[in-house]
């Protein structure tokens, strides 16, 4: 193994290129000053300098997720890593690799409580796959790979290495790899009788689905495509949870929409009459389950996690099939095929039959006026307006424009819709953008947002201008914080305490004054060209979406109910939830 | 080890029939833990099980290996199957953790637990104490005119008894390890 000498600082960007790094999202401070120095002697390695550090966290989710590839932020110490925790917990509950780098004060100030210290590793413990403080510059490099293969490996998620500030100025020996053979080796091959048992339950299922998650996407590439083939070959439905999405097409026709509390009618239906249900990377979340006890009473579940952990935590599964998701379709494939390709497809063909009547309730209809834009057909329009656009991107903030943006908007392949699950963070879709938008410099990158999430990291604004990265922000103002809103109009006896957004900025002003275009549409007749206005136009986009302002989202699963006990519109929604269920969240 | 052979049929019944038979009742467990030796992997233990809300009866850890730089940690923990099947899970997770053993379920462990319990008294008690660590096997480890340290090792239970029969003659103070535990019989 090839050891150089080089100071600390160095080895940071060093490690970074011979991980293939080529962007990172940063924020300078006295702590990172040494790799800031090294960064500015260097070409290969392109520094985004954010306006909040839990901006470079989002922007590197928002990278990660698009390409498959490690994230990777830079922060100083004290301020600057607690403002990558929020980021930090995001990419854990939604299980993307990042790297986040931090300062720490000098070894031997550590514990004195010196300026701008804290207990980085004590405080992102919990928030971290994995963290790691390095005292000696020679183990820097060597924890540096550790950190991309723990990032990377099994479950991915976030990981964070803690440096002091005499770290990165002292030299130590560099190595280009992992100093030893990582002792971190999940488990990728699925069990082969497992697989063999959910073969068995495939051939015999009268009401099969599959309920695909992030775990597909995760996998890479490979893992879509698989899923495509079995879920052509089988003809089995196919329902996905909203970090799913795009794994297999939204216009394929076994594909029967989202699931899950705001999930489509069909598809929810589905779930609770199923036999058989096929779980692939997903995780039995709270919003997709709703009450446990209701929850799909006639069905076999099968599970197939690469963490073993998923398996039995909140479900109990019939068929545990740990490992990789592309690796377990390959061999679910290949001994299905060698057993005859067997279906019942008479019964599969029933089971279409009630789907179909499912379909036909047309659970996300809505009216348009003449008046005022409805916040669906804002989507609608936009997805008629971009769908053929293989390059688009979206990203969202966190809200019923979340919502809508995930049932309105079909999405054709994986990495293309990037989206705060299980986190629910408000701010997460501009600095996301902002990473998609670098990875993908060409694309279409819409952040579909709500007036009051965007406001949450609307400092962004400025990278997007500096970097001169066309991200297209569409707000669906409603004036509120409507999410809320809705469920105090549910739950709250319709009273809106604080719920609403006032004092809200001139949205197409506030574009201006940072550089960027304004573009406001209030009226429904005026959508379709201002949509192809901030499409066309070459630079960044603030959209303000005057819509309709208490549009509530259906479908709804009300807390506390089963998945066949949905609220499909605004049809007297009061009284809906009971007490037991008006303690859930 | 598939314990779950799908019967003739199966698709179409109760898919409760089939699942492992998981009971609501709270069991107790001795967890063998084996993490790599690092700063901040006790931190690592003890912060799941408070963030997700198990429980820890007993817990200790030292380091066994010294070359291997493997520590390891023998937890006590009661919860319903589920919750142990889950904890064990939860373990295997962290990254510096290399091995997780429930012994409860491997088979039955050697646990002994070490305490050091000091007894005032005086005259007929000191008589009295000295023919009950006799029974117990306790050592003398210290001792004063008035008062006696006793240095016991055994079962958990062993140790509440001794504790038990100590307290009315003058039991001031006590020292427990926490279980030390290994699975019995061969490697
Ligand atoms: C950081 C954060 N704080 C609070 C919440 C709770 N919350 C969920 S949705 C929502 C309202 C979002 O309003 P807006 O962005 O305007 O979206 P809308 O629901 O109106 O489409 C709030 C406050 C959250 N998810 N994240
Ligand atoms: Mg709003």
């Amino acid at each position: 193994m090839s050891a150089k000498t080089m100071t600390g600082a160095k080895m940071v960007v060093q490690a970074l290129i011979d991980q293939g790094v080529d962007t990172v999202f940063g924020y300078p401070g006295g702590a990172v000053l040494p790799i800031y120095d090294e960064i500015f002697q260097q070409n290969s390695i392109k520094h985004i300098l954010v306006r909040h550090e839990q901006g470079a966290v989002h922007a590197a989710e928002g990278y990660a997720r698009s390409t498959g590839k490690v994230g990777v932020a830079l922060v100083t110490s004290g301020p600057g890593a607690t403002n990558a925790v929020t980021g930090l917990t995001d990419a854990l509950m939604d299980s993307i690799p990042i790297i986040v780098l931090t300062g720490q004060v000098p070894t031997f100030m550590i514990g004195s409580d010196a300026f701008q210290e804290a207990d980085t590793v004590g405080i992102t413990r919990p928030c971290t796959k994995h963290n790691w403080l390095v005292k000696e510059t020679d183990q820097l490099s060597g924890v540096i790979h550790e950190a991309f293969h723990v990032a990377t490996s099994g479950r991915p998620g976030p990981v964070l290495v803690d440096i002091p500030k005499d770290v990165q100025f002292a030299s130590g020996s560099y190595n280009k790899a992992q100093p030893a053979k990582s002792h971190y080796q999940p488990q990728v091959k699925g069990d082969i009788d497992g697989i063999t048992d959910l073969v068995t339950a495939i051939e015999k299922a009268k009401k099969p689905l599959f309920y695909t998650g992030g775990g597909v996407i995760n996998s890479g590439p490979a893992a879509s495509q698989l899923l495509r083939e079995l879920v052509e070959a089988t003809g089995f439905p196919i329902t996905s949870t909203l970090m799913g999405l795009g794994a297999y097409p939204a216009s394929g026709d076994k594909w029967i929409g989202m699931l899950g509390m705001h999930g489509l009618y069909e598809a929810n239906m589905a779930m609770h009459d199923c036999d058989l249900m096929i779980n692939i990377g997903a995780r039995f979340d709270d919003r997709i389950t709703g009450v446990i006890e209701k929850f799909s009473p006639n069905s076999i579940k099968a599970h197939i996690d690469i963490d073993p952990s998923s398996i039995n935590k909140v479900i109990r599964t019939d068929i545990a099939i740990i490992g990789d998701v592309a690796h377990v379709l390959e061999d679910l494939l290949k001994v299905w095929k060698s057993r005859g390709r067997k279906t019942n497809a008479e019964k599969v063909g029933k089971w279409w039959d009630e789907i179909t009547t499912w379909k036909k309730i047309n659970c996300l209809a809505y009216t348009q006026d003449k008046k005022t834009i409805k916040p669906q057909h804002a989507l609608a329009r936009l997805e008629a307006l971009t769908k053929d656009r293989k390059d688009r991107y979206i990203t969202t903030e966190v809200g019923q424009h979340q919502m809508w943006a995930a049932q309105y908007l079909g999405f054709e392949d994986p990495n293309h819709w990037m989206t705060s699950g299980g986190l629910g963070t408000m701010g997460y879709g501009h600095p996301a953008s902002i990473g998609v938008q670098m990875a993908h410099p060409d694309a279409l990158v819409i952040n579909i947002a709500g007036e009051a999430s965007w406001l949450m990291n609307m400092q962004e604004m400025g990278t997007a201008v500096q970097y001169r990265l066309p991200v297209k922000q569409f707000i669906l103002n409603n004036e509120r914080l409507g999410m809320v809103r809705q469920w105090q109009e549910l739950l709250h006896g319709e009273r809106y305490s604080s719920s609403w957004s006032e004092s809200l900025p001139d949205f197409v002003k506030l574009a201006e004054a940072f550089g960027a275009k304004g573009i406001l549409c209030s009226d429904p007749a005026d959508l379709d060209d201002a949509i192809m206005e901030m499409i066309n136009h070459d630079g960044p986009v603030i959209f303000d979406c005057l819509v309709e302002k208490h549009e509530n989202c259906f479908p709804m699963i009300p807390s506390g109910k089963a998945h066949n006990d949905m609220l499909l519109g605004d049809a007297d929604t009061q009284g809906v939830i009971d007490a037991k269920g008006s303690v859930l969240v | 080890m598939s314990a779950l052979k799908i019967k003739k049929g199966a698709t179409s019944h109760s898919a409760y029939n089939l699942r492992p038979n998981f009971s609501d009742v709270e069991e107790r467990h001795t967890l063998a833990v084996l993490v790599e030796n690092e700063p901040g992997v006790l931190a690592r233990v003890i912060g799941l099980f408070a963030g997700r809300g198990y429980n820890i009866e007993s817990l200790t850890v030292a380091e066994v290996d010294h070359t291997g730089h493997q520590s390891r940690i023998t937890i006590v923990t009661i919860g319903t199957p589920q919750t142990i099947n889950q904890i064990c899970a939860q373990l295997g997770r962290i990254v510096t953790v290399h091995e997780v053993h429930d012994l409860t379920v491997e088979g039955r462990a050697v646990e002994r637990e070490l305490a050091l319990f000091k007894v005032a008294g005086k005259g007929d008690d000191r008589m009295e104490m000295l023919r009950l660590a006799d029974v117990f096997r306790a050592n003398v480890v210290d001792s004063t005119l008035e008062s006696f340290t006793f240095e016991i090792t055994g079962t958990s239970e062993k140790i509440d008894a001794f504790a038990d029969l100590m307290r009315p003659i003058g039991l001031v103070e006590m020292a427990r390890t926490g279980i030390a535990a290994l699975s019995r019989g061969e490697v």
